[in-house]
């Protein structure tokens, strides 16, 4: 519903390049677009209350409401100050000057906590550090035994006292074999637990102040809804984390539970998770997670992209032939050319608004830079003629055509039906008509 | 009132036995045990901190002017409720005021609650163990607490309803689940049936069925691993453990129910919307209700996919399982 939002507020604020200037009943519907979406991210309603007001102050600021292109100013300050929100200062996790580096894993049941520390393990073994583990998790039946397992395929060592003795005991205990076995890091699994648990709260308090954790990171499932700033500010208060480890990002969630996090607590987003298997865990972005929640793809370096690599007069020619499906397979092989000149293919799409839909098939059918490679061969052995007019492309041409790009009849012939409903697709979107979300899958 | 176990369950033909308790397995754990029906949900609720809510204070309902409507609609969005469903209530509410229909006050306040139990209300809908053995097959994603969930119902089956238990250990994907299965089987008093890490979770299934058929087991409880709705290969390997059952036993799986995990936000409709396609869901379990999280998404579901919510988690102990109460859902949704 909200997976075009950038399309979305274009739509809104279209009408306003005719009467050439922005009104305040324009932001404001868009400012109301934007609420929508930010709390079907799961955004919280006080941080969008907050968010609103200020990028509307923005937006009805100098130089936007007389541009060029205010729908695509109002997008572009969104996406900048979503970024602002989410980023700000990053810090690499810190590491002890001598002895091991303690990292302490905190956060509520069921959001990750087991299988991010042997993530963790194995990336910072990939950093040529050895880290082990501790079962601290003495609650949850056979947490100890998952520990064991996935430290196990991490090649992590894992200290463990089962579960009868206290945890802030096994983790001090831990912490003495680390120092004894010569371990670069150890990292410290708990119990899920309840932020309003005095109990477990206490006790987690007790572990840090007993092992003196240079890391303390809230595992926090990016699936989470409004509740989350209840948690992060009870874990703040208890164990003052130093960072945010989001989960279960190869989910379809916004994740505008981070945003919440990151504007109530102040705490950066550190690590982000997005799979099962142990290599899924990665340095987080800021920049993606401001795009994923809006839906809208990174707009902001998009647009920026674009204006490195085109003139704005080259542009105004393309957007006049697309409208009037005048795009030729030649402007098709240029476009594509300059879209590959901003990076691999996946990222780029991944900018752009509603292709978010587009990436996931693609990947599916495995469609990569190969692929590309595949599409321009055959249109480099086309005459200019040919790429002016597809329809000229006939049964000898196509043989002719297949083997100067050492393809196949067929593939060339997908490619011409394809680029057809592609024009087709794109004068509808430059009419500001909302494509069927189905046809953006690139045919 | 708070639904009783008896009539949160259809058991078909055969009436319950006398309920005996639990000879073999733990007593209920923790130090809470024994507290009414639903005053540990009240308790959590009424200590929770809920720094950014808006009170629903009775003047609210007197005055309903604009910015009055704007803070029972923030109540619900804070509440997970999501946009949608709650200018969907909100609005009916407000029409209804306004034809004069509903007085002002506190009947504003009744009628809401009334009109959120009634959106989150599948007419009622039991529970359904009618047939012998029956199968339930929980799923959803990952770490909702579909493994506790299953330690706890098998408890409640046992006790409550005097019926014989048989858990299939059918997650046989994540590190040491089947041992957490049997741990729970264990405190519960059920007999499990496991097959082997990384083994196929449909035989597992297969041979829980026809072990409860060959003791005359009465109910078959399936733990499936969680997993992601967005990875269609793991859905798809849901549905044939699904098949699995059908066609071993007609008209099993019973009772296919998703766990949501009450901190969900509205990413939870698009679970609820995968899962059902792929095994076609008969409810929902909402669980963790014991933390400040109010679950509103349940409401979402219910209203938007007509999948009720049948039980409610409200801790990790062997009692904290409650079948659903639609009213007190409702009023805990708005306070404070
Ligand atoms: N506070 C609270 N915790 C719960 C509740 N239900 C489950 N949990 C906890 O949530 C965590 C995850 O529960 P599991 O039962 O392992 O969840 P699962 O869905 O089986 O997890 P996977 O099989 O890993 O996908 C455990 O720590 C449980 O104790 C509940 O109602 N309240
Ligand atoms: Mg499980």
């Amino acid at each position: 519903m909200f997976d075009q939002l950038s399309d979305r507020l274009q739509e809104t604020l279209s009408g306003v390049r005719a009467r050439g200037k922005l009104t305040e009943e324009d932001v404001d519907r868009a400012m109301r677009e934007i609420r929508l979406a930010l709390l079907e991210a799961d955004v919280n309603f006080k941080v969008v209350k907050q968010f609103t007001s200020q990028v509307r102050e923005r937006c009805l600021g100098a130089g936007v409401l007389d541009s060029l292109n205010p729908g695509q100013q109002v997008v572009k300050i969104v996406n900048e100050e979503l970024a602002e929100l989410m980023g700000g200062a990053s810090r690499d996790l810190a590491f002890a000057g001598s002895g091991p580096t303690v990292i302490l894993i905190a956060g509520l049941q069921g959001s990750g906590k087991t299988t991010a520390c042997a993530k963790l393990a194995k990336l910072l073994a990939g950093q040529g550090k050895s880290a082990a583990l501790v079962a601290c998790d003495t609650q949850r039946p056979a947490a100890v035994d998952q520990l064991l397992t996935v430290g196990e395929q991490a090649g992590a060592r894992v200290y463990e006292q089962g579960t009868k003795r206290d945890p802030t005991e096994i983790a001090e205990w831990a912490l003495g074999q680390a120092k004894a076995a010569g371990d670069d890091v150890l990292i410290v699994d708990t119990a899920g637990r309840l932020h309003i648990d005095e109990e477990l709260m206490a006790e987690l308090a007790a572990i840090r102040k007993r092992t003196k954790p240079h890391d303390i990171l809230l595992v926090l499932d990016s699936m989470t809804g409004q509740d989350a700033v209840n948690v992060a500010q009870a874990f703040a208060e208890r164990v003052d984390f130093d960072g945010v480890l989001l989960t279960k990002l190869d989910g379809d969630a916004r994740g505008g539970a981070a945003l919440s996090v990151k504007a109530v607590t102040g705490k950066p987003i550190l690590y982000a998770s997005t799979g099962e298997k142990l290599d899924q865990l990665e340095r987080f972005h800021p920049e993606r997670m401001a795009g994923r929640i809006l839906g809208m793809g990174d707009v902001m370096s998009l647009i920026e992209k674009a204006e490195e690599v085109s003139d704005q007069k080259q542009a105004e020619d393309l957007e006049r032939k697309i409208r009037r499906q005048e795009f030729t397979l030649e402007d098709f092989l240029q476009q594509m050319r300059q879209v590959r000149r901003m990076g691999p293919l996946g990222n780029v799409l991944g900018l752009m608004p509603g292709m978010g839909r587009a990436v996931k098939q693609l990947r599916q059918a495995d469609l990569d830079d190969r692929e590309l490679d595949r599409l321009e061969a055959i249109i480099l052995s086309m005459t200019p003629a040919e790429r002016a007019r597809p329809q000229l492309i006939d049964g000898s041409r196509r043989k002719r055509i297949a083997r100067g790009s050492g393809t196949t009849v067929q593939a060339v012939n997908q490619l011409v039906k394809q680029f057809g409903q592609m024009r087709k697709l794109m004068a509808q979107l430059a009419k500001g008509k909302l494509p069927d979300p189905q046809q953006l899958g690139l045919g | 009132m708070a639904r009783s176990w008896r009539d949160a369950f259809d058991l078909g033909e055969r009436p319950a036995e006398g309920v005996s308790g639990v000879e073999e397995g733990e007593g209920p754990a923790g130090p809470e045990s024994g507290s009414g029906l639903f005053k540990r949900l009240r308790d959590s609720l009424s200590k929770s901190r809920q720094a950014l809510q808006a009170e629903l204070g009775a003047s609210l309902f007197d005055q309903l002017d604009e910015e009055a409507w704007e803070r029972i609609e923030e109540a619900l969005i804070l509440a997970d409720v999501g946009a949608r469903t709650t200018a969907e209530v909100v609005g009916r509410l407000e029409a209804e005021v306004e034809a004069g229909a509903v007085p002002r006050g506190d009947p504003v306040r009744e009628r809401l609650v009334e009109l959120l139990a009634e959106a989150a209300d599948g007419d009622g809908a039991r529970v359904d163990l009618s047939a012998r053995p029956a199968v339930v097959m929980i799923a959803g994603v990952n770490g909702t607490g579909k493994t506790t969930t299953i330690g706890k119902l098998a408890w409640h089956l046992r006790r409550e309803l005097g019926l014989s238990v048989i858990v299939a250990a059918a997650d046989t994907y994540r590190a040491a689940a089947i041992e957490q299965l049997e741990q729970w089987a264990e405190r519960a008093g059920a007999e499990i049936v496991r097959g082997s890490p990384g083994g196929d979770p449909g035989a597992v299934v297969f041979d829980a069925i026809a072990a409860a058929e060959s003791r005359g087991v009465d109910v078959v409880v399936a733990d499936t691993a969680g997993r992601l709705h967005t990875h269609s290969n793991l859905m798809a390997e849901l549905a044939k453990v699904r098949r699995v059952a059908a066609k071993r036993l007609e008209g099993a799986p019973h009772e296919s129910l998703i766990v949501i995990d009450a901190t969900t936000g509205q990413n939870g409709l698009r679970q609820a919307r995968a899962f059902a396609e792929a095994v076609d869901l008969t409810g929902v379990v909402l669980t963790k209700l014991d933390g400040t999280a109010k679950g509103g998404i349940a409401l979402a579901i219910a209203s938007e996919l007509g999948l009720p919510v049948k039980l409610i988690g409200v801790g990790e102990g062997l009692d904290d399982l409650r079948p659903f109460d639609p009213r007190e859902f409702a009023t805990a949704l708005l306070a404070e």
